[in-house]
């Protein structure tokens, strides 16, 4: 058991994202539920009001993404160089280094690296990458709780709950269920402890002191990993890093591979782009960096575990590798409007958002019905790739990746609507025959114009919003019928349109006023 | 200038009178339009939804209906921002075409969506319509984080003689479209859907206006269902309008 507490879990069984259901299904839970929309929409408002206005305070925003986008870029070039080097000097500055194919490996060599140091307990600073393999369920069987001692993953860990956010893992739950979450599973807690975040705060601060000093292993991840000079760096904001990182005499980092940076130098980009990106703020409180161990100061034993898990095969991908370019800030998650109403655990993943979208189903594949869906999950209004400080396209790599999903199917009932769509907008005739056909449907619309209900698929429109009654005449037949051109008579090479034959055409053609108040009346008509 | 006007599939076959509008307009400035009538589709749906191998045949489509003209006009920046930054991708990639792509590279930055061709190219923004309504404008994300269209389709809306333009509260959020996204995730695009409508009922407009009819379809489903009272409108239509006053 992972738990801090002793609190039985009711049925046992730790919190999983294994068997998720698709994202549509998922989601429609997710909106139907008052209190997490409110939870969301404030936070998110809050978090993405706070961003832009740290953002603007910079004249060379822009200049230094572009840099943190080229840096990474070339890294993931030269990937294997740099991963050489950040071995070859961390292994000099007397740290070891160990290479995971994938999760299941990674979490082997922790146990083992647990196993040998006699510990039955780590302290855990806030990790994505043991999020994604595992690691604490892992942990759980071989024997070794792992106590998480980020405040919002402490929540998350006391509530039996999986992660919905990047940066702020319990961004889904308020100060009052905090409260009462922490009154009824922290035992040290004050008996009159209220719902006030500062006397939360020094409750779970309480709490975890005395973890911190009796850890002997530590685990953490990586904010960046300098090659040039085998140095690690964990970007912070509570100090329960800084802990973890100098008090035991074990510390484990699990880094996925596209963490290195070439050279120290890189870390000014870095540095500027993710505090303002991730917390608004200009730096972080705590920034802790370490070459391999220092005797007399921080741990005895460095072990660095490098993660693919996906990455390589992600890398291969000349479009879908921009998601490695990645740096956890999660500013996407917070300016996306998918992500406000449907909360993070949609997203069937420790990856939720836009980044979460294009990154799980890289990572995993397309196989379960939840990372199938994944690419599909959004609105493409493009917000994320707005803010992302390192310039990632989600937009693109999304549509991207929803080719890759629909070309994996093999039988697709959809693939036979868009093939018959495609043979008809494809070709004017075809597109004027279908619109006269659409045209001849206008009795099934309601008074008002408008249609209230139709059937499945398109079912999913007219659940919550009527659809539009089709015009009597299509644009192209009016201007067939007016301007004097044979309907969808185009083919390239004739002179296209009639607009040089228009009588005398210019401010006062003839036409227009007519038109003029057609065009009025049309508004009425596109609103009903 | 020799102007085409691609009116796009959407508009073509629901919403005639914004096309028409967009005739009047720029022949009411001066201009003659022709509308070839070869066009079909840009392959938006096609693209966005996984399905590239059917979009190329309206790549070329497109391609071989508007080479020759100077200037392509649409009233969607949605399907402006396809033809300019993903036929060159369709084009090169999924149809290896070297021969299309270059003609794609000669057309697709030809293509202007109404609001910045006004103001940009054809450097106007009194463009001589009445419309006494007080309206508001809904930023259409492609517009806005595609096409970069910024403050002209508000520039030209202040412009107009009779017209009180009122602020959307989070103008700038997506109102849940997302061409299938709205079928595929119908939850989360309803819910999205209920917040802008929200906005637009704060606002206190009697109409919205916005430079894409598919957003335009959606915004005003919702306000039809829910019995409003409040109208959709596309910008080209208060923006033709009334030219007597």
């Amino acid at each position: 058991m992972t738990r801090v507490t002793g609190t039985p879990t009711p049925t046992g069984a730790m919190p999983t994202y294994l068997g998720m259901p698709a994202f549509p299904d998922a989601a429609r839970k997710a909106v139907a539920n008052s209190q997490l929309r409110r939870n969301l929409t404030h936070a998110t408002t809050a978090i993405r009001t706070k961003r832009a206005k740290a953002v603007a305070e910079l004249d060379d925003w822009e200049a230094l993404r572009q840099a943190g986008k080229a840096i990474k870029d070339h890294t993931l070039a030269n990937l294997g160089t740099y991963l050489t080097r950040l071995e070859e000097n961390v292994t000099k500055a007397g740290g070891h280094v160990h290479w995971a194919r994938d999760a299941a490996e990674a979490n082997a060599i922790v146990i083992e690296l647990v196993k040998r140091s006699g510990a039955r307990k780590v302290v855990k600073v806030k990790s994505m990458a043991t999020q994604e393999t595992g690691l604490n369920e892992a942990l759980a069987e071989g024997g070794i709780s792992a106590i998480e001692t980020d405040l919002a993953e402490l929540i998350v860990q006391l509530g039996d709950d999986l992660p919905s956010h990047i940066l702020v893992p319990a961004i889904h739950r308020n100060r009052a269920e905090i409260g009462d979450l922490f009154r009824r599973t922290m035992p040290d807690a004050p008996a009159d402890l209220t719902d006030d975040p500062p006397r939360l705060a020094g409750a779970a601060r309480a709490h975890l002191r005395s973890e911190f000093l009796s850890a002997a292993v530590g685990i953490c991840g990586a904010n960046f990993a300098v090659a040039d000079t085998g140095s690690l760096v964990v970007v912070e904001s509570e100090g329960n890093g800084r802990m973890c990182l100098t008090l035991p005499k074990t510390l484990i980092c699990v880094a996925g591979v596209e963490k290195v940076l070439p050279a120290w130098r890189d870390l000014e980009v870095f540095l500027a782009l993710l505090p303002r990106s991730s917390t608004a703020e200009r730096m972080n409180p705590y920034t802790t960096i370490w070459s391999g161990v220092t005797p007399g100061d921080g741990p005895e034993s460095f072990h660095l575990v490098l993660l693919d898990n996906g990455r390589t095969a992600t890398l291969a991908d000349e479009t879908g590798r921009q998601a490695l370019r990645c740096i956890r800030c999660s500013a996407c998650l917070n300016v996306c409007p998918v992500y406000e109403r449907a909360g993070g655990h949609a997203y069937g993943s420790p990856y939720p958002g836009p980044i979460g979208a294009i990154l799980s189903p890289q990572l995993r594949g397309v196989t379960s019905p939840a990372d199938a869906s994944l690419p599909f999950a959004s609105s493409l209004c493009g917000a994320c790739y707005e803010v992302c400080p390192v310039a990632i396209n989600i937009p693109e790599a999304l549509v991207y990746l929803r080719a890759r999903s629909v070309e994996s199917k093999k039988r697709y009932p959809e693939r036979a609507v868009f093939k018959l769509s495609a043979y008809l907008l494809s070709d004017a005739r075809r597109l004027a025959a279908a619109q006269r056909a659409v045209a001849a449907s206008r009795h099934v619309a309601g008074r008002g114009g408008r249609i209230r209900r139709l059937p499945p698929p398109l079912s999913g429109w007219t659940d919550t919003r009527d659809a539009p009654a089709p015009p009597r005449e299509s644009f192209r037949a009016w201007w067939a019928r007016t301007r004097g051109s044979a309907p969808a008579a185009g083919r390239a090479g004739q002179p296209p349109g009639v607009g040089a034959d228009a009588p005398a055409a210019g401010p006062a053609s003839q036409s227009a006023p007519g038109v003029g108040s057609d065009a009025t009346d049309a508004g009425t008509g596109a609103a009903g | 200038m020799r102007i085409g006007l691609f009116v796009t599939c959407l508009t073509d076959t629901l919403f005639p009178d914004t096309g028409k509008a967009v005739v009047t307009l720029l022949e009411r400035l001066g201009h003659q339009v022709e509308f070839p009538m070869s066009q079909s589709c840009c392959g938006q749906m096609h693209f966005n939804t996984g399905y590239r191998r059917e979009a190329v045949p309206m790549v070329r489509g497109f391609t071989q209906a508007f080479e020759g003209y100077e200037a392509i006009v649409t009233p969607s920046a949605s399907c402006a921002a396809m033809v300019r930054e993903y036929h060159p991708v369709l084009a090169a990639g999924e149809a290896r075409d070297a021969a299309l792509a270059r003609r794609v590279a000669e057309v697709a930055p030809r293509v202007h969506d109404l609001a910045t061709f006004l103001t940009g190219v054809l450097g106007v923004t009194d463009v001589g319509a009445y419309f006494p309504h007080r309206v508001t404008y809904h930023p259409t994300c492609h517009s806005l984080r595609m096409m970069h269209v910024g403050d002209a389709p508000l520039r030209l809306l202040r412009d107009v003689r009779g017209l009180e333009l009122v602020d959307l509260p989070d103008a700038e959020t997506c109102c849940g479209f997302g061409g299938t996204f709205a079928v595929k995730n119908p939850d989360v695009s309803a819910a999205m859907c209920a917040d802008k409508v929200a906005a637009i009922r704060q606002s206190r407009a009697e109409v919205v206006c916005a430079g894409d009819n598919s957003c335009l379809m959606h915004i005003g489903g919702a306000l039809s269902r829910m019995r409003t009272g409040v109208r959709t409108m596309h910008l080209a239509e208060i923006l033709a309008s009334g030219q007597g006053g």
